[in-house]
């Protein structure tokens, strides 16, 4: 026997750690999803995809402001001390993940609204004439149109990565605690992001490319999340017990059921018939995908909270 | 520069809690919260049961993560000793300070800010002893600077066998637990 009982009964603390609610994994979601989103647009660029007018590249920079801005709404309400989140921007802390995503945030505004002069929606630029010019001086000019691509599809990679690395750098929460985080949560990121593009896109020839491209997403996804197991199940006992939480603790169901069967395994034979036109494009598999990568930030982050180092340290008996 | 630490004889420690009714006091902790409290450990099989009751808080960590996770510095490491330190005034209750220690020893005050012990500062500096150390009935409790071989806390440390909480977490706390 070794029982270990403590007097402390701190609110979000005990008896397992809970201080953060449904706000983070939605506001993580969101984040790998505009990542995600901005790596596809900038790859559209840069392929040179601009000349068609359907191309979904002028639309995801639409959608990933609302998403992003609504993101950074739920990071605010999850605050405690809400008056003094202006502290954020005064200091850089260049150890704390949280601060680098804080001006990643930031950066991306600029970026995702350069994207969207590429193409200015058309009663925009007719409201906006100043806007307008400055919007067609950029379409006549490939060098800065290749720049937004790429500043795109590398602010895009570092806001998806930084999602995961903000949580991998606990080492206090061992599920968390994992060098594979950040590849599972930018591939997810880019899963969620082709499901997204492939329901709101236009163009038919851009929507089966996307869903070629989620198969191969999901497959990474897949293969990550195993490799992520074996390196959990290979490694000090805590590291065991933390992948033991979703292999047959509390969220196994939920992590098999919703994250692998019906965000990956499902809406990828859906789309394997798909792309090889044995059935037509339907909208069910990327809703899946998207709720799968919404359900896996769910999981990771309170399975994180649920994992500890161990209380009981009395080893000289 | 002077490294304040806390020695704590398991040996002698009856969890009278008296060290956490003090905390409360001094700092006028609020009520549901603790900044330290009492860990009861027993190992074995009946009848050779062995019991370690030890009186527990922040570590005040010379590699705290606590710190380096802060995005805002409000976490940070005192001029004072080195202890481990937040300020109010700079912390924005982004939590991530808590998820990052992994003694737990941290919380959300109800006024929004993360709070912790903070080894009294406010008695340490008028040459005073934390109130826990203060008030423990069995004197179980050592408090002064590493740095000064002829401190209490050194003396002991160099005369008695100890370990500290998860070192393998590498945080090198200073809380040290003579056994």
């Amino acid at each position: 026997m070794n029982e270990v009982v403590i007097t402390r009964h701190n609110n979000l603390i005990d008896p397992t750690l809970s201080i953060w609610g449904w706000e983070i994994p939605v506001y993580l979601f969101l984040g790998g999803l505009v990542g995600g989103m901005m790596l596809i647009s900038g790859y559209f660029i840069l392929t040179g995809r601009t000349k068609n007018t359907l191309c979904s590249c002028y639309r995801i920079p639409i959608i990933g402001i609302f998403a992003i801005s609504l993101g950074m709404f739920l990071l605010f309400l999850d605050l405690e001390h809400k008056l003094y989140v202006w502290n954020l921007y005064l200091n850089f802390m260049w150890k704390s993940p949280m601060s680098w995503g804080a001006w990643i945030l930031i950066i991306i505004y600029p970026i995702l609204l350069l994207n969207i002069t590429l193409r200015l929606p058309e009663n925009v630029g007719i409201k906006l004439p100043k806007l307008n010019e400055i919007s067609l001086k950029i379409q006549r000019n490939p060098f800065i149109t290749k720049l937004i691509g790429a500043l795109s599809m590398v602010f895009g990679g570092l806001l998806g990565a930084y999602t995961a690395i903000l949580l991998s750098n606990f080492s206090a929460r061992p599920a968390w605690n994992s060098p594979m985080l950040w590849t599972l949560f930018i591939t997810s990121g880019l899963s969620s992001a082709a499901a997204l593009v492939h329901l709101v896109g236009k163009d038919p020839e851009e929507r089966h490319l996307l869903a070629k491209a989620d198969n191969g997403f999901l497959i990474a996804e897949i293969i990550i999340i195993i490799l992520m197991i074996i390196g959990f199940v290979s490694s000090s006992q805590v590291h065991i017990d933390a992948a033991r939480l979703i292999l047959s603790g509390p969220f196994a169901a939920s992590f098999w059921v919703f994250v692998v069967f019906i965000g990956i395994i499902i809406p990828f034979i859906i789309q394997i018939f798909s792309v090889n036109n044995k059935i037509p494009h339907t909208n069910i598999a990327p809703i899946m995908v998207l709720f799968g990568g919404l359900i896996l930030r769910f999981i990771v982050v309170y399975a994180g909270q649920y994992s500890q180092w161990p209380r009981n340290v009395f080893i000289n008996f | 520069m002077a490294r304040y630490a806390m020695v704590i004889d398991t040996t002698k420690c009856v969890g009278c809690m008296d060290c956490v009714v003090a905390c409360k006091t001094e700092n006028n902790v609020p009520e549901g919260f603790n900044r330290d409290w009492i860990t009861y450990e027993t190992i074995g099989k009946f009848p050779t049961l062995h019991m370690e009751i030890r009186s527990e808080r922040c570590n005040h960590c010379d590699n705290p993560p606590c710190v380096y996770t802060c995005p805002t510095g409000a976490s940070h490491i005192s001029d004072i000793g080195g202890i481990v330190l937040v300020d109010y005034q700079k912390c924005i209750g982004c939590k991530a300070c808590i998820a990052a220690c992994p003694y737990d020893a941290r919380f959300v005050h109800p006024d929004g800010y993360v709070s912790k012990c903070t080894f009294c500062e406010h008695r340490i500096v008028q040459g005073l002893d934390p109130a826990c150390v203060a008030s423990c009935p069995t004197h179980c409790m050592y408090f002064g600077d590493l740095e000064d071989p002829n401190s209490e806390v050194k003396k002991l440390l160099n005369s008695r066998k100890y370990r500290v909480l998860n070192p393998e977490t590498g945080t090198k706390p200073q809380i040290y637990y003579l056994i």
